[in-house]
């Protein structure tokens, strides 16, 4: 393999985008992924780190910045999305950063992530903030619907001011092993992005095997995406930490190879502060911290956010709080 | 540190355990502490400091148990089987339960007091030891109720004297202690001079449910005290885990005794990784393989064997990991690796280190500062290694790996077995043909497919070669703790007849010297001279060759070069002994003549031997395809397949009373099972096993697999014995002939059986025909497979 893009070697490098290569079926043959072992890892991973105390805090204030706050759902409205927008805008209490002697960090989410009847809705209600909005795009969740129709989706959500298009792949395409017509699309969907993110969601709960979701990740890194991504949130099985790190593992190969960094999502059933602290030792230990940014790592999610306001005021007043009296999502 | 600071460097900063409650408990004792002896502590005596490694502060002060203090606990062990042994199994079983139910309440207590003793992360106490010390009582709870009926027709041995290393101390007493009192026995233990505490608090908790005294006894003190319980003449059975050079120095010591004994010793296991591998897994794997609990794991992977393809990548992967352990207080929840045990092993880890640099080797350790106090090291990684160096033979039991590379699944095989070790292996490969195929050719008790370090209760554990022997867990591990109780009942044996010096030249017919029988051939003796063998009467019957050293050395090296007779099918080799039945039913007569000549046996009782002997090798051709293994249930996704493979090559010396059948009765199970032999038949009569060679000649026998060589007992046995290609030995005889041949057996650490100067009654088929002999002719592998797509 020959695909080297950025000399490694370089220290403090700029991120490069992802400039996509070609489909290499030689290196997609090597990859092996043994979930035994790879659960076995997963597992250890809360019970080998533990951050506690002002270590905690920060770590948590952190993963605020990683949330991709979202909401996807049959009954969002304008005013559900401008909720989470003003959410978002003062992700928390003023008087809870001010306790924990942070009030000087800038701590707000790392998007907003909507579909994208209501890309414009969050786009003004953001304005200003710099708080980019991610729109799903391309027959989500099944990503299913015609081709054609799912690349005009996706120009359609960048006019309205996306800057992150998170599109799905066609699982059938990896359960059959069809990488060519997988790496295809994907390769559209980066060239109709333009100048937005191109975040892949692989709907890792309907792969089958740790394998095929490595495969897919690897078809989506050659393709062009900037991030991969576990889950839409609808699938039976979300983001695990077992998932999680056949994917991570293989953006490490990617960087290993071609120097480019690939972002990483999980999404879906990450709502405890718990869950974020033992994602983000994850990435720490697999990855290493150049991960730990809000350019290469994300989390899908809403109600996540509650829950570490809630234990950012108990580490604040030494008391434990209830959701209720975080200003809701 | 504030929080804008971390917020941007994602430190971990410190999360230390609380060690209140164990400081407390240390405190309540005063700090000092005596022996669990007959249901109370006594009186702490003089003794020594025991210290938390990783600062060394001194935690207690532990009793040096003296002579008197020990010869108490015995009496009290004594004393306490008879009503233990009268429990029923479920009265047992309620115990052992009640054991595990009061280490799972008392788990953070003991995970504390085990890392502060020892200096084990805290991770590694709380997740993995403490856990698996309740599951070890839960299991064998089981066994206590079900013991009678899966071992018809044994008893325990009566009072196990048990040594245990300071690695894992609260875990290796759980596995000594749950079989031990599971099977009905009472044990004297003594736990290593640097981690008494937990074993304190162990006994502590025998007290809370009201153990019957005695039953459990816990003697402090140091290696002395260890061997004194050895050698104490009123222990049934000892069982060790430690250094080999211990186990030897015990094998040697309780030669003769007639005590049962398991070892579980030293390993230099190696960690193989084809091209094939998840290698990310392969290098994750190898930290739980090396780096946990320090290295200080007698079954820690510390040969890196990698496919020469992947050498590079893998390598640089290995060294990124290794930068990211986190070294430190072993109370901190995210640390990695801890403290070593003390400064002495430190040091010693360090001289090994040392003397490999000296050696060639190019030593690799992550940056970083290591604490200013404790017993800490780097953790470590050799490359530019060969099995030459010293680095990559000797055990160094510390946080040190090396790597070497292979080109072919045969020559990993190769490098894997040379070892004078045999205790565990891993296999990394993504093929299960090549890992399914490696498993059974390592020579190791423990075998872990793209896994590593995996322990459960259900699954025995324990070593070939230098090893040791014996199983702990799993049905094979109930073993060791049981006997049949013919095995008790025994009379000595009579002291052999001496033969009649001979009158020459007063043969018969023309003259038949029987050669050695060695590698399929018969071969004259390498000294060129002949025993004459004579009747009852002193008439001369025939000459024999006067085997000496040089024929042992030929016939073991034709056993070695036969080995592959374990690979042949199990049914192949039932066809053979059943062929070999055959082939001695047709010259029955002959047999029978011969054996009237040389032992002056009525004609039936000549005839009765001989049709024993044809029904003893259909017995054993019938067990050839049938005593096999077990799929053990480990609470993991994982089957782990319990192989019953064969020792390798097995000397017999062969009893002179029954001097076909006896040395048919050892040979049969041996060769059945799939070893190889070489067999020293009776010295005064050995020619009903000289005319053996025709029928082993014209039964298919492959040439090697049984090698006959007459001559002089005790020479031959002992050059047999002393001979390192040769992995287990039978021997029949008097008493010290049996203590010689123990004691004999240590350099390579063979198993041996003896016949403990006792009378076997060699036409006992509920002894001699069931599978008794089987278990000796074969050791227990247990595989790990997980699964998963």
């Amino acid at each position: 393999m020959t695909l080297k893009a950025v000399d490694l070697g370089a220290h403090n490098h700029n991120h490069q985008r992802n400039p996509g290569f070609d489909l290499d079926l030689g290196w997609m043959r090597q990859v092996r992924m043994n979930r035994s072992a790879l659960e076995r890892r997963a597992s250890t991973i809360g019970t080998r780190r533990s951050v506690k105390k002002q270590w905690q805090a920060a770590w948590l204030l952190r993963a605020i910045t990683f949330i991709d706050l979202t909401t996807l759902n049959g009954d969002d409205s304008a005013g559900r999305v401008e909720r989470l927008c003003a959410k978002a805008r003062q992700p928390v209490r003023p008087e809870i950063l001010k306790a924990l002697g942070a009030d000087g960090l800038k701590v707000n989410p790392g998007a907003v992530c909507v579909y994208h009847n209501f890309v414009e809705t969050a786009v003004n209600a953001l304005k200003g903030t710099g708080i980019p909005v991610a729109a799903v795009s391309t027959g989500f969740p099944a990503g299913l619907t015609p081709f054609e129709t799912r690349i005009k989706e996706v120009e359609a959500s960048v006019a309205a001011g996306a800057k992150e298009i998170d599109v799905v792949i066609e699982r059938h395409h990896v359960l059959n092993g069809d990488w060519q017509a997988l790496y295809d699309q994907m390769k559209a969907f980066r060239e109709a992005c333009g100048e937005a993110h191109l975040k892949t969601i692989l709907g890792t709960g309907e792969l089958a095997t740790q394998t095929n979701v490595a495969k897919a990740s690897l078809v989506c890194m050659l393709a062009g995406a900037d991030f991969i991504k576990t889950s839409t949130g609808k699938e039976k099985v979300n983001a695990d930490l077992q998932t999680s790190l056949s994917m991570i593992r293989m953006i490490r190969w990617f960087h290993e190879e071609t120097g480019i960094e690939i972002g990483y999502k999980p999404a879906g059933g990450i709502s405890k502060a718990k869950d974020a602290l033992t994602f983000m030792a994850l990435m720490k230990e697999e990855l290493g911290d150049n991960w730990l940014q809000p350019h290469l790592f994300r989390f899908g999610a809403s109600s996540l956010l509650t829950d570490i306001e809630r234990q950012l005021e108990h580490n604040a007043t030494g008391r434990y709080s209830a959701d209720y009296r975080q200003p809701m999502v | 540190m504030n929080i804008p600071e971390i917020f941007k460097n994602l430190e971990y900063g410190p999360a230390p355990e609380g060690d209140e409650q164990a400081v407390a408990w240390l405190d309540s004792h005063g700090r000092k502490f005596g022996s669990f002896i007959d249901g109370t502590f006594t009186k702490p005596g003089k003794g020594f400091a025991t210290i938390n490694p990783a600062n060394g502060k001194e935690l207690a002060q532990i009793t040096q148990s003296t002579k008197a203090d020990l010869d108490r606990a015995l009496k009290a062990a004594r004393k306490a089987t008879g009503p233990w042994q009268a429990l029923s199994g479920f009265e047992r079983a309620k115990y052992l339960y009640a054991i595990a139910r009061q280490v799972q309440k008392h788990a953070r207590l003991f995970a504390v007091l085990e890392t502060m003793d020892n200096g084990k992360p805290i991770r590694e106490s709380r997740d993995i030891d403490v856990p698996l010390v309740a599951r070890h009582f839960y299991h064998h709870a089981g066994w206590a109720q079900h013991i009678e009926r899966e071992f018809p027709d044994h008893q325990p041995y009566g009072v196990c004297g048990q040594v245990i290393p300071w690695n894992f101390p609260l875990l290796m007493m759980a596995w000594k202690i749950a079989p031990a009192l599971a099977a009905g026995n009472t044990v004297v233990l003594k736990p290593a001079e640097f981690t008494s505490l937990t074993a304190l608090l162990f006994a502590e908790i025998c007290r809370e449910i009201d153990l019957p005294p005695g039953v459990v006894n816990i003697v402090t003190g140091d290696g002395e005290v260890g061997a004194a319980i050895m050698d104490h003449p009123d222990i049934d059975k000892v069982a060790f885990t430690g250094s080999t050079g211990v186990g030897k120095a015990i094998r040697k010591a309780t030669a003769g005794s007639g005590k049962g004994i398991s070892l579980e010793l030293g390993g230099k296991s190696p960690f193989i990784v084809f091209e094939d591998a998840d290698i990310d897994s392969a290098v994750e794997g190898l930290v739980d393989a090396i780096w946990f609990n320090q290295g200080q794991v007698c079954c820690a992977g510390s040969r890196l064997l990698v496919q020469e393809s992947i050498e590079k990548r893998f390598i640089k992967k290995l060294k990124a990991r290794m930068a990211k352990l986190r070294i430190g207080d072993p109370l901190d929840k995210a640390i990695d690796i801890g403290a070593l045990i003390a400064p002495i092993q430190v040091e010693r880890v360090a001289e090994l280190m040392k003397k490999g640099e000296q050696e060639g080797a190019i030593r690799y350790q992550p940056d970083g500062e290591l604490p200013a106090d404790g017993c800490f090291m780097k953790p470590t990684l050799f490359t530019n290694v060969s099995p030459a160096n010293t680095i990559a033979s000797e055990e160094v039991f510390g946080p040190v790996l090396v790597a070497m590379s292979f080109r072919t699944p045969d020559e990993a095989v190769s490098l894997a077995n040379n070892s004078l070790y045999g205790l565990a292996a891993s296999v990394w490969s993504e093929n299960i043909n090549l890992a399914l195929d490696i498993a059974p050719r390592v020579k190791a008790g423990i075998v872990w497919i793209n896994s590593t370090n995996q322990f459960d209760a259900a699954c025995g554990f324990g070593g070939y070669k230098e090893s040791g022997f014996g199983r702990e867990g799993g049905k094979e591990g109930m073993a060791a703790y049981l006997r049949p109780t013919w095995e008790t009942k025994l009379k000595a044996l009579p002291a052999s007849q001496k033969p009649v010096a001979p009158k020459l030249f007063e043969t018969d017919g023309i003259d038949r010297t029987a050669k050695l029988y060695v590698g399929g051939k018969q071969s004259r003796p390498d000294g060129g001279y002949a025993r004459a063998i004579t009747g009852p009467d002193g008439k001369l019957i025939a000459e024999v060759g006067e085997g000496n050293r040089k024929d042992i050395r030929n016939a073991v090296e034709a056993a070695r070069s036969a080995l592959g007779w374990g690979n042949k099918t199990a049914h192949l080799r039932s066809q053979i002994l059943y062929y070999m039945g055959e082939n001695l039913d047709y010259r029955k007569a002959e047999f029978a003549d011969r054996i009237r000549a040389m032992t002056g046996a009525s004609v039936g009782a000549a005839k009765k031997e001989v049709d024993q002997t044809i029904e003893r090798l259909f017995a054993f051709a019938g067990w050839a395809d049938k005593y096999d293994g077990a799929v053990h249930n480990p609470p993991t996704r994982a089957m782990t397949v319990a192989m019953v493979e064969p020792i390798g090559v097995i000397g017999i010396t062969a009893p002179d009373e029954a001097p076909l059948l006896g040395a048919i009765s050892l040979l049969a199970p041996a060769i059945a099972m799939g070893n190889t032999a070489v067999l020293i038949p009776s010295e005064h009569s050995p020619l009903a096993m000289t005319d053996f060679y025709q029928i082993l000649e014209t039964s298919d026998l492959p040439g090697g697999v049984v090698n006959i060589v007459t001559g002089e007992k005790e020479s031959l046995t002992n050059t047999l014995v002393e001979h390192d290609g040769v992995d287990a030995h039978f021997y029949v005889g008097d008493a010290a002939g049996g203590k010689r041949v123990e004691e004999m057996s240590i350099h390579n650490l063979k198993q041996t059986w003896t016949n403990k100067g006792k009378a076997i009654d060699w036409a006992d088929k509920s002894v001699c025909e069931g599978e008794y002999f089987m278990a000796r002719s074969t050791q227990v592998k247990n595989v790990w497979v997980p699964y998963g797509a």
